[in-house]
């Protein structure tokens, strides 16, 4: 029989359909606006009590709300306005103290039985809900140099303590340097650093001075320390991030040295930024005994004076702690715990074991950005961010005993400045020092707004596509339609299903799909025309259309389908949207253009004796 | 063994070509003279979007924030008369935000924060040489596969045709000053995507008909093959259109320079799908042994 599909097809073209409706129907149920509150320590229950005394605050300010629900960690409250989303906020933080973070949310609405089988809606991208994107640069570049001034100071030490004599050893330009007055201490020293320092490569330089010995890191060594200090600052990060309370926070890594921080619904740009964008390190150095050391002032000069002397060498650096907490001691006065990993731990304990009775001093460090003016190319005057470095002390206290990896700072003054301290301290516990390279804030309304035109633009123009094809096509125009629909359909149902984000460079990919979606089917039609003005019967005409057509499309679509990947690989946030729904859409069209409308084509014309062809 | 009326696009095709070159010609020197108008994304530097419940003076409000302190700032409406775009200088520093804010609210007008962008330049540099990049990458891969499914002189024109259309385009932004930002480097990518969908259309038939008709001037097969698939490259361009009028109309700002990036592309691409890869092909000799599958076992009589 001719234009017949077999049954499996049938079934497959049937199957792939419901796939769509189910996971595309999560989109149709629109998030409620919620609040969201929890507690600012992990071990703080959030119970039933607690939810009812911000319903309580909510029915009091007259704000109507819904659908209540608390598990423990967190309670959810939806509200039936979006627009008193933060006056929401406002009331139940105000009602419930700063122990809680209340934060915005969009809470789904997805019915269970779709839920139950992993239908959930998509996420909207920062432009289309509100929100904050940061771009932060890790200097990978200082986390190399602080690395290798310690490596630099032990193997002063390992030298002295082998008696090997050099005459200077320093750092030039990420690699350490030392010069020697005889070949037999270079000698030595070598030999030393390849036993002890494996990480520590010589390097050979043609025409070097013979009694000079060039050191530089290792590829691999460096490699795990430009990786390890990413990973770090990433954890870091999302630890502060979740400090915000925000939902649904996007921390991630986005190429060689850079951290993507996206937050959706916060509307305070300046809270955000004092978490996020306070980039900053700590360093544990001892004071000073003699002058030789740097002199640094007090970041809070009302505590312990203006400004005191340490040491040059820090013995660790906010690399090395893992945790700081603000608490009290048996006495009832603050105090501030601090934890370090396990090589932060045996260098404290190892510097503070001959230095009990000495003072042990905390560096604050803080990566900032000033506008230097400077002139250009043709002496116009420009205003430049120059990154700085600023450093305060923000701890001085007395050893009391030999330090490990478990340690109290005591003394630290009233609740507040220990909290404070303790906050300084998780905020330094920072591998390498990041700056923000890239901000965005988009505001709500903006986001709702460009939702609205999106869903407009689409819809306008898919209506506007309809008509013509109906027109040009007639009951073809009506198939290629339908495939145009389930098309749209499996494009939102693929992207929920993988949790792609769309955004709004997305939503035009999506537009521009829907308009080159039907050219496989004006190919494939415009071919069954000709084939029949060529004189073919109906249903020849309909096979050597889709056959002649099919080779073109593929063609076609392949070499699009390159451009969106080179487009995903080049681009950054808003491109990659693009390049993704326009990747999804080509295969999507694919499938509804030539196999469904076949199928339906089939189904209409096929095995059976028909006179003409209504295209 | 046609049934569709054939028209003589190639006689034409000395035309095609004086017009293309010409605006080649007026997309190179605007190019050269005065550069694309880079957007934030590519140049860096802060930008504050605000919107105003009634119609605002940007006068005004470049005067109130020279008076609040900040240097040249360009203030420009942004789709409509109540929302204002302002661009500074340098990084959002701590609550600039906020002191823009303040300094926009003097008269008690209600105005409402809506964006703030700050890219550092850094970035923009990066997305300015990827962008270049990305593009000849794109032109690079697409010459290969066209090469290897079709034959090197179909790839050599579509590769002209598309960097024909990525040129008119871009010189279309340069000669209107129009920003050129993120996403119209995406439009033009796209146009790259569509101008090719088009082109490999059109050299398909024209493969097919070279391979099927004997005894026809290679104009003549050309010309037969772009009649056969102009209501396809019509009606294809024409529903693309539909929807870029519709984004353009109701996408709101952000996209606008993307749907103006793309009708153009769309336009030019349209063209240069009939005109540029077709007549690149005739200028490089295109015959029919050149498409011809060699057959294996041939007798060659190779006697003198």
């Amino acid at each position: 029989m001719p234009n017949k599909f077999p049954l499996w097809k049938n079934l497959v073209i049937i199957l792939v359909v419901a796939f769509g409706f189910v996971y595309a129907a999560p989109n149709l149920y629109p998030p409620d606006p919620a609040v969201q509150l929890s507690g600012q320590s992990g071990a703080m229950l959030i119970d039933e009590a607690i939810l009812d005394k911000a319903a309580a605050a909510l029915d009091q300010a007259g704000i109507g709300h819904f659908g209540g629900i608390a598990d423990g960690e967190t309670a959810l409250l939806r509200l039936g306005d979006i627009a008193e989303q933060l006056r929401a906020k406002e009331v139940i933080q105000a009602e419930m103290g700063g122990e809680y973070i209340v934060a915005l949310n969009l809470a789904p609405t997805t019915p269970e039985r779709l839920r139950s089988v992993g239908a959930v809606p998509m996420k909207l991208g920062l432009d289309l809900r509100g929100g904050v994107h940061f771009l932060l640069e890790v200097d990978l570049n200082a986390a190399l140099v602080t690395r290798l001034q310690g490596d630099l100071e032990d193997l002063k030490a390992a030298l002295r303590k082998e008696r090997v004599r050099y005459r200077n050893f320093a750092l030039i330009d990420k690699q350490i340097v030392g010069q020697f007055r005889d070949a037999e201490q270079v000698a030595k020293a070598e030999g030393l650093v390849r036993q002890n320092f494996p990480e520590l490569q010589p390097q050979s330089i043609p025409g070097q001075n013979p009694l000079s010995l060039t050191l530089a890191l290792s590829a691999a060594a460096s490699g795990t320390l430009e990786d390890n200090a990413i990973k770090q600052n990433l954890t870091s990060l999302r630890n502060r991030v979740n400090e915000l309370g925000v939902s649904e926070p996007i921390v991630s890594r986005q190429g060689k040295n850079r951290i993507v921080v996206e937050l959706p619904g916060i509307q305070d740009t300046a809270e955000a930024k004092r978490i996020i964008g306070k980039t900053a390190n700590l360093e544990f150095r001892l004071e000073a005994r003699s002058q030789i050391g740097e002199l640094f002032k007090f970041r809070d000069p009302s505590s312990q004076g203006v400004d005191a002397r340490l040491e040059s060498r820090a013995i660790i650096t906010g690399e090395n702690v893992t945790n700081a907490r603000a608490s009290f001691d048996e006495n009832g006065r603050p105090q501030v715990n601090i934890s370090l990993d396990s090589k932060g731990g045996w260098a404290m304990g190892h510097a503070t074991r001959d230095n009990i009775g000495n003072r042990l001093g905390v560096l604050f460090i803080e990566y900032k950005t000033r506008l230097e003016k400077s002139l250009d190319e043709i002496g116009n005057l420009q205003l430049m961010p120059v990154p700085y470095v600023e450093k305060h002390i923000i701890s001085l206290a007395t050893v009391q005993a030999q330090l490990g990896k478990q340690f109290r700072i005591t003394g630290a003054g009233t609740q507040r400045e220990s909290s404070e301290l303790a906050l300084l301290l998780r905020a330094g516990a920072l591998a390498a020092p990041m700056y923000i390279v890239e901000e965005r804030t988009i505001g709500p309304s903006l986001g709702a707004e460009n939702i609205q035109l999106g869903i407009k633009s689409v819809s306008i123009g898919l209506l506007a596509v309809l008509l013509f094809m109906l027109v040009i096509y007639r009951l073809f125009g009506l198939f290629a339609n339908l495939a145009l629909a389930t098309n749209l359909l499996l494009l939102v149902g693929i992207m929920s299903l993988i949790g792609a984000t769309l955004t709004l460079p997305g939503i035009a990919g999506i537009v521009l799909t829907v308009g080159m979606a039907v050219d496989a089917n004006v190919l494939i039609f415009s071919r069954i025309r000709e084939e029949l003005a060529a004189g073919l019967s109906p249903q020849a005409a309909i096979g050597a259309g889709y056959d002649r057509a099919f080779v073109s499309i593929l063609d076609a679509n392949i070499t699009t389908l390159i451009v969106a990947l080179i487009l995903y690989a080049i681009g950054s946030g808003p491109v990659q949207g693009f390049a993704v729904t326009l990747s999804i859409g080509i295969l999507t069209s694919m499938f509804t253009s030539i196999v469904l409308t076949r199928g339906v084509v089939n189904a209409v014309y096929g095995g059976r004796k028909i006179d003409r062809l209504w295209i | 063994m046609t049934q569709v009326k054939v028209y003589n696009f190639m006689g034409i095709r000395r035309l095609a070509v004086g017009l293309s070159v010409t605006l080649l010609v007026i997309s190179a020197i605007s190019l050269a003279t005065q550069g694309l108008r880079l957007g934030l994304d590519f140049t860096g530097g802060t930008q504050v979007e605000v919107g105003y419940s009634a119609p605002a003076d940007v006068e005004v409000l470049r005067a109130q924030l020279e008076g609040a302190g900040f240097n040249n700032p360009v203030v420009v409406h942004f789709g409509s008369d109540r929302d204002v775009l302002i661009r500074l200088q340098g990084k959002p520093e701590e609550g600039l935000s906020d002191q823009v804010y303040a300094a926009l609210q003097g008269e008690g007008t209600a105005v409402e924060l809506r964006r703030v962008d700050f890219v550092g330049p850094q970035i923009g540099e990066e997305l300015r040489e990827d962008g270049g990049l990305g593009m000849l990458a794109a032109l690079i891969v697409v010459m290969f596969y066209v090469a290897i499914r079709f034959q090197l002189k179909f790839a050599i024109g579509a590769v002209l045709a598309l960097a024909h259309d990525v040129m008119i385009t871009l010189g279309f932004f340069s000669l209107m000053r129009l920003e050129f930002d993120l996403t119209v480097l995406a439009a033009t990518l796209a146009v790259v995507g569509y101008s090719l969908n088009d082109t490999i259309v059109v050299s398909d038939r024209i493969r097919e008909n070279f391979r099927k008709i004997r005894n026809m001037s290679p104009i003549d097969v050309i010309n037969e093959s772009l009649s056969q698939t102009l209501w396809r490259t019509i009606n294809t361009s024409l529903t693309t259109m539909l929807v870029l009028l519709s984004l353009f109309f109701l996408g709101g700002e952000l996209i606008h320079n993307f749907a103006i990036a793309l009708m153009v592309g769309v336009g030019v691409g349209t063209y240069s799908s009939i005109y540029v890869a077709a007549t690149v092909m005739l200028t490089m000799d295109i015959q029919r042994e050149d498409l011809l599958v060699p057959e294996k076992g041939e007798l060659v009589d190779d006697l003198p």
